[in-house]
């Protein structure tokens, strides 16, 4: 069991994750209600308040404090106990994340922050909304600062040595985090805070919406991380196998600091101020990160081959009836990866250039990242919290807790096919994301949407009460595995924190040399945004004032 | 670093996709000049109704076989002159800006899908195959009334 001041750290981040995802399933499941005209808010909330709510507290509040979470288990696992300094500092970073998160969260109850999470200028939010962002990145940067500096005092005792595979995989993650951000810590900075405090009148949109790009999408990769961090680590153990590949991980992981950031524009492929030729550049990058996704899928099918194999199966495909499926934590992250294959085909569908013009901004984005982020990503965390909690607590994790997990896993697979297949047909066929109910006045086109014996307007709220009940199953789950069930006393009641074995003999040093591949990501972000970013800021227009448009 | 020989067949197989997906989408933007909606113009976007061309919005007829349409989009409408009606089987030239927030401009059943960015000039060229009246709506959120933010174009024969 770990020391009992970093298991109290990583149940504190493990608190407030849950907290933001019980507020932020509530908000999904008023939406899909309001969008088929079934449900009328009160005069003082709105659609748009709802949907930002929902996808900062889910996409940002619940992500980021359960990566951290997990995060601070596996490396006192792996690295061993924290020291004072590395506690301490954990804790501030904590408290500036919860500081940040409860302001943000706040401004957005009260109305004054209807903007969404990408917050795009020139609306215009209370500048409080910003500070919040601004205190939740820091804090969540001091927390990343505290990991690294319990990796380095490692790395100092144990010279010469590559460290374990989590610790790796943990400091790549905060690297990737820490080089993201610069991004969205620039524009809110030194753009949206001076404007919405009034410091200056005008705002550079097109440099706002850049920055905030260079942000938004290797944000979705520090989601991902964590969790292919748990593919990697985690369920080769739990298959009773070693990992596959101890180098082969390695560079998967390096690859993706590389790849996962020059690539903001195919957010922004169909706005004005980005020639086509950067826009294309970018999108030659989006499709590099396709590599190293390719070789986890390729690690991971190994691993399954082999467990199988272990347990006697036979022929070209015997193994995979052979595999655990009976154990809930392999099940669970198994169906995440299944629902990664699409989520990952889709991906590339959308980084294709022109194809973006079909789907850009239509539900089929929704569709798309409920199936990349709202289940690999969110199933592969509910898959590691019925063990970590238990784990963390000491508390047992009963047979009647593992059937209720199947059923909740069982509940968000369906509920999530449900939902994501309508929006990924209804945005194919033109309906837009973001939007509330509206019949545009009964146009025909808007009408032959809503048509289909898949996309009609019962559905997507079928889908979403569905998720919504499973999501309080799991709220259920995560409770009494915190508070309520009774205590391991047993040594076989414990449960234990699964972490495989990982052979790195002949796994090259420069894997590990920090400097060379934080030296290429830069070399590449300056490649590939250098030019464009001081042409916006060269040439850029006359700035915009603010508006509040809700 | 060992890699198994079946991980290299993998990786070949999906590198050689990936080229050949890019190649498509390259050949297809850049030879067959299919590209999405863009433009480097910039506008001051406290003037855009001073400004030319949208100090005259509306359809006009460039030469015999272009039109251009220039259209204002603010929240939560879209000022495209008096109607907005282009032929069929013609280029026709969208021309858009917004004296507000980003907005899109988007025609339903085509590629047109258009960011409405302020003090950016948003271009984007298509012809309509069929006639027909086609919905025209703004999928960028941009406030209270972005789901009344609406408007019909008629594509004549």
């Amino acid at each position: 069991m770990l020391a009992a001041a970093d298991r109290k750290l990583a149940l504190w981040n493990i608190g407030v994750a849950y907290t933001a995802f019980l507020i932020g399933t509530l908000a999904g499941l008023l939406q899909v209600f309001i969008r088929n005209d079934r449900l009328e808010l009160p005069a003082w909330l709105d659609y748009y308040q709802i949907l930002t709510a929902h996808g900062v507290l889910l996409a940002l509040i619940f992500t980021t404090f359960f990566i951290f979470a997990f995060f601070i288990s596996g490396m006192s696992k792996s690295l061993g106990t924290f020291g004072p300094k590395v506690l301490l500092w954990n804790w501030i970073g904590f408290v500036v994340m919860l500081t940040g998160t409860v302001l943000a969260t706040v401004m957005i109850v009260i109305g004054e922050a209807s903007v969404l999470y990408t917050f795009y200028a020139p609306l215009m939010a209370s500048p409080w909304y910003y500070v919040g962002l601004a205190l939740f990145v820091v804090g969540s940067w001091i927390m990343g600062f505290a990991l690294v500096g319990h990796y380095m005092k490692w790395k100092k005792a144990n010279r010469g040595e590559l460290s374990p595979l989590f610790a790796f995989m943990t400091v790549t993650t905060i690297v990737l985090w820490v080089i993201a951000c610069l991004g969205v810590v620039a524009t809110v900075l030194f753009q949206y805070i001076p404007w919405a405090f009034g410091w200056v009148d005008t705002i550079n949109v097109e440099l706002s919406r850049t920055l905030f790009w260079y942000f938004g999408h290797p944000l979705v990769y520090f989601w991902l991380l964590p969790a292919y961090m748990a593919w990697y680590t985690v369920v080769p153990k739990i298959l009773g196998v070693p990992v596959f590949s101890d180098s082969l991980a390695r560079l998967a992981f390096v690859l993706f600091i590389l790849f996962s950031i020059p690539v903001g524009f195919h957010h922004q492929l169909m706005e004005p101020g980005i020639s086509d030729f950067w826009k294309f550049l970018q999108v030659v990058l989006t499709f590099m990160v396709i590599i190293p996704s390719l070789m986890t899928a390729f690690s991971m099918f190994a691993n399954f081959e082999r467990a199988g194999r272990k347990n006697g199966g036979k022929g070209l495909f015997g193994w995979f009836t052979k595999l655990p499926w009976k154990d809930l934590r392999f099940t669970s992250i198994f169906i995440a990866m299944a629902f990664f294959i699409p989520g990952g085909a889709g991906g590339i569908i959308n980084a294709s250039f022109q194809l973006n013009e079909i789907v850009h901004n239509t539900l089929w984005i929704v569709g798309h990242f409920h199936i990349t982020v709202g289940t690999p990503v969110a199933m592969t965390f509910m898959g590691l919290t019925y063990w970590l909690i238990p784990y963390l607590t000491g508390r047992k994790f009963s047979n009647t807790m593992k059937k209720l997990g199947f059923i909740q896993i069982g509940l968000w697979s369906v509920g999530m096919l449900l939902m994501s297949t309508a929006q990924h047909i209804l945005g194919l066929l033109g309906a837009p994301r973001r939007t509330a109910y509206s019949g545009y006045n009964g146009h025909e086109s808007a009408l032959e949407w809503f048509d289909g014996i898949l996309t009609n307007h019962v559905t997507m709220a079928v889908g979403g009460s569905i998720l919504f009940l499973s999501a309080m199953l799991l709220l259920y789950i995560v409770i009494m595995s915190a508070f309520v069930s009774p205590k391991a006393v047993e040594p076989d009641e414990f449960v234990e924190f699964p972490l495989a074995e990982s052979d790195k003999r002949a796994t090259p040093k420069f894997l590990e040399n920090w400097w060379l591949w934080i030296g290429m990501a830069f070399l590449l972000i300056i490649i590939a945004y250098a030019i464009p970013i001081a042409q916006m800021i060269q040439h850029a227009p006359p700035g915009s004032r603010g508006f509040i448009t809700w | 670093m060992h890699l198994h020989k079946y991980e290299k067949i993998w990786l070949t197989f999906g590198i050689v996709c990936l080229v050949a997906f890019l190649s498509i989408v390259g050949v297809n933007a850049f030879a067959q000049d299919h590209t999405p909606a863009g433009g480097m113009h910039t506008i001051d976007p406290e003037k855009v109704r001073e400004t030319a061309p949208f100090n005259e919005p509306g359809v006009k007829q460039l030469d015999d076989d272009t039109y251009q349409a220039t259209i204002i989009a603010s929240a939560f409408a879209y000022d495209g002159g008096q109607t907005l009606q282009v032929p069929a089987g013609k280029e026709i030239i969208f021309k858009l800006t917004s004296t507000d927030v980003v907005h899109s401009f988007t025609i339903d059943n085509t590629n047109v899908n258009m960011m409405v960015v302020p003090g950016q000039v948003t271009t984007k060229s298509y012809t309509f195959k069929e006639p027909g009246k086609y919905l025209i709506i703004c999928n960028e959120y941009c406030g209270t009334g972005h789901h009344y933010m609406y408007t019909e174009i008629e594509v004549t024969e």
